[in-house]
């Protein structure tokens, strides 16, 4: 299993290579000069190739390619143009708003699917089933950042409970900016808390009918009792596995929803920079949502370690 | 016996709910008795519904099903009994012990915390102190090394182990009836006779009352002081053990005694008596048996034979039995 998970760790590395490959070619191959975009129409051609020298624009792809990889692997990100800073900087900054925003979307997500969908398992074809059932194929259906534009309608507007978009920042104190982040947190949540409910409901289902299930309440444990502790632990891998692969969307979705909600966060970076063709800023955020998503799946398969102890093996390791 | 026995089941039948709706009859005219410290052995082949009667018993069958009849448990109904009644007495004073030990224990839970989570949960001890006894109780079942094997999960034990496991929960609160459904079918046979000895041996020294479910009319024959033969979902025959294995008055009995290694002398498992029991949605009309006896007449396939009491806890399912000995 140790082997298996450096196999998987190495495996990893090279598709986060080969990304950032994909992610330089496409920025590179791009429609438009970045550097008359940057200056606009007027610019005279003089002006236009000293710019282009700047960028390294003249240099050959591939030699630009390694020169950006090198400052990565050093931890020098390069700097922004449209901004005039260094590139880490401003992903630091933005991320303290998408890494609590992506944190509380999973968290929400987690809090609403888990119960909803062992209560659907456990009481079948009752009414909270039925309402899972809905939701599931409502959340199927609506796309985030439609869910998002509705809670906006919906807690803003009508209801004037939460602000419609913008960020007042931490220092504006720890409730104003959870509050801020509430509504868009939501909006990611419930497209993936619908599937996650699925997943879970069919997940507690499959080991609904297991002997140990039986066995825990012939201990004399309650029927409650017997599925917290015994089914729901045993339904987690499946459940493990379709958050990991909803983080990839997550991510997506962040980009959209950041900007539906105006929120100065890693996907709205990512925008902006793709609009004014900041292409060192685009490339470095998009190799950073792609190492991210890396590093999550990874842990996933971690996380079945965990979950599951016959998947550890040679307990003379330990 | 003057007292009232443990536990008494009578007219017991349980039917259960398939996914078209219909309801299959499963158990019926189920009646025993098992005194205190009393073993009973229940044998039947595969499908005769043992597995269903002890779940009936610790009240623990799939919500679909319908039982009728009563179960008394100490004197007092469990059927009809609310959930919450129930889980006071299962675990503390009614242990089951399942045939499959793998598929019994929570894959993700180490073998300690699974013994020791009744022994929590009914005597409100702390869990520090319930793992201490988990681990005395996996001594007593032989387990080497307990204290280090504590921690380990069920796949890290062999099918012998498991079972121990099994027993050691069921045992763990010294309850006073044990349901022990096949406790070593599923075991090789050379760790088969280990775990029955030491079933054996806490059975007796707790004085518990055992429920011992088994095909195996050898086991029984070893271990229980009175059986009860099923077939197909009814009792066939019932008395002594002594007395039933030597006189049996129902052929199905003569058919599985007949079917014992030792007794014909080559292999074991031989003769097993032909044909396979019928599906419980298709049983023939008059004796469940007819088609597979070998004293049938045709009379037999008519009326499904009554059971008849007789002599001491005697009794037998059959139109041919007591028809020159009594009247
Ligand atoms: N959940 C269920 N739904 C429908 N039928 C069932 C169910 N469980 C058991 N049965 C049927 O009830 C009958 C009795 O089953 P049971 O498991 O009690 O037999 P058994 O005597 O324990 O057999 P074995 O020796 O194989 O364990 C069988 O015909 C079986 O098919
Ligand atoms: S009633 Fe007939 S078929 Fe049934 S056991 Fe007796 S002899 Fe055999
Ligand atoms: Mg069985």
């Amino acid at each position: 299993m140790i082997i298996l998970m450096i196999r998987r760790l190495v495996g990893l590395l090279l598709t986060l290579l080969a990304v950032s490959a994909l992610i330089f070619l496409v920025m590179a191959l791009l429609p438009g000069d970045p550097a008359a975009i940057m200056l606009g129409t007027s610019a005279s051609a003089d002006t236009l190739a000293a710019l282009r020298q700047q960028l390294g624009l003249d240099q050959p792809l591939l030699l630009r390619y390694l020169q950006w990889l090198g400052g990565v692997l050093q931890g020098d990100l390069g700097r922004s143009h449209t901004y005039g800073v260094p590139v880490a900087g401003l992903i630091t900054e933005r991320l303290a708003v998408t890494l609590p925003l992506a944190a509380m979307a999973i968290l929400l997500s987690v809090l609403i699917a888990v119960p909803l969908g062992v209560t659907a398992a456990a009481k079948r074809n009752g009414l909270v089933d039925l309402a899972a059932t809905l939701f599931a194929q409502a959340g199927i259906a609506v796309p985030a950042f439609w869910m998002g534009l509705l809670l906006i309608l919906l807690f803003s507007m009508q209801l004037g409970w939460t602000p419609a978009g913008g960020f007042p920042g931490w220092h504006a104190g720890f409730f104003a900016a959870l509050h801020a982040l509430l509504l868009p947190a939501l909006a990611l949540a419930l497209p993936q808390a619908s599937v996650l409910t699925r997943v879970t409901r069919t997940a507690v289902l499959d080991v609904l009918d297991e002997d140990f299930l039986r066995a825990a309440r012939a201990k004399g444990l309650s029927r409650r009792a017997a599925l917290w502790r015994h089914a729901v632990p045993n339904a987690m891998v499946p459940v493990v596995t379709m958050l990991g692969l909803q983080f990839t969307f997550l991510v997506a979705g962040a980009v959209l929803i950041e900007n539906v909600f105006n929120l100065p966060g890693l996907g709205r970076l990512a925008y902006q920079a793709l609009s004014q063709r900041d292409i060192i800023v685009m490339q470095d955020v998009v190799l950073f949502f792609a190492a991210l998503v890396i590093v999550v799946n990874f842990s996933v398969d971690l996380s079945y370690l965990w979950l599951d102890p016959r998947l550890r093996s040679g307990k003379a390791f330990s | 016996m003057t007292s009232a026995p443990l536990l008494r089941v009578d007219d017991l039948a349980v039917s259960l709910r398939l996914a078209d709706g219909r309801l299959l009859p499963i158990l019926s005219d189920i009646s025993f008795t098992i005194g205190r410290g009393e073993t009973l052995g229940i044998v039947g082949e595969s499908g005769s519904g043992k597995t269903i009667l002890s779940l009936a018993v610790i009240g623990l069958l799939p919500e679909s099903a319908a039982v009728s009849g009563s179960i008394l448990f100490d004197g007092k109904p469990l059927t009809g009994l609310d959930d919450k009644s129930l889980c006071r007495i299962r675990g503390s004073r009614i242990g089951l012990i399942f045939q499959e030990p793998t598929a019994a224990l929570n894959p993700a839970m180490t073998i300690a915390d699974q013994i020791a989570e009744g022994i929590v949960l009914h005597r409100g001890t702390g869990w520090r102190d319930a793992r201490r006894q988990a681990i005395e109780l996996l001594d007593r079942m032989r387990i080497d090394q307990a204290v280090r094997r504590a921690d380990d999960y069920p796949h890290e034990l062999s099918g012998g182990q498991r079972q121990r496991v099994g027993i050691a929960i069921a045992l763990a609160l010294e309850p006073e009836l044990l349901i022990a459904d096949e406790p070593t079918t599923a075991l090789d046979a050379t760790v088969q006779q280990e775990v029955l000895g030491i079933l054996t041996e806490f059975v007796r020294e707790k004085g518990v009352a055992l429920m011992l479910v088994s095909h195996n009319l050898g086991v029984v024959a070893h271990m229980a002081s009175r059986m009860l033969v099923l077939y197909a979902g009814t009792r066939m025959e019932a008395g002594e053990t002594a007395d039933v294995l030597g006189d049996p008055h129902n052929p199905y009995t003569r058919g599985l005694l007949a079917a014992l290694p030792g007794r014909t002398g080559r292999g074991r498992r031989m003769a097993s008596i032909p044909g396979t029991v019928p599906s419980l949605a298709h049983l023939p009309p008059g004796c469940r048996f007819a088609g597979r006896c070998a004293d049938e007449i045709p009379q037999c396939s008519q009326d499904e034979p009554a059971w008849r009491a007789f002599g001491a806890a005697r009794g037998v399912r059959c139109l041919r039995a007591l028809t020159t000995e009594s009247v």
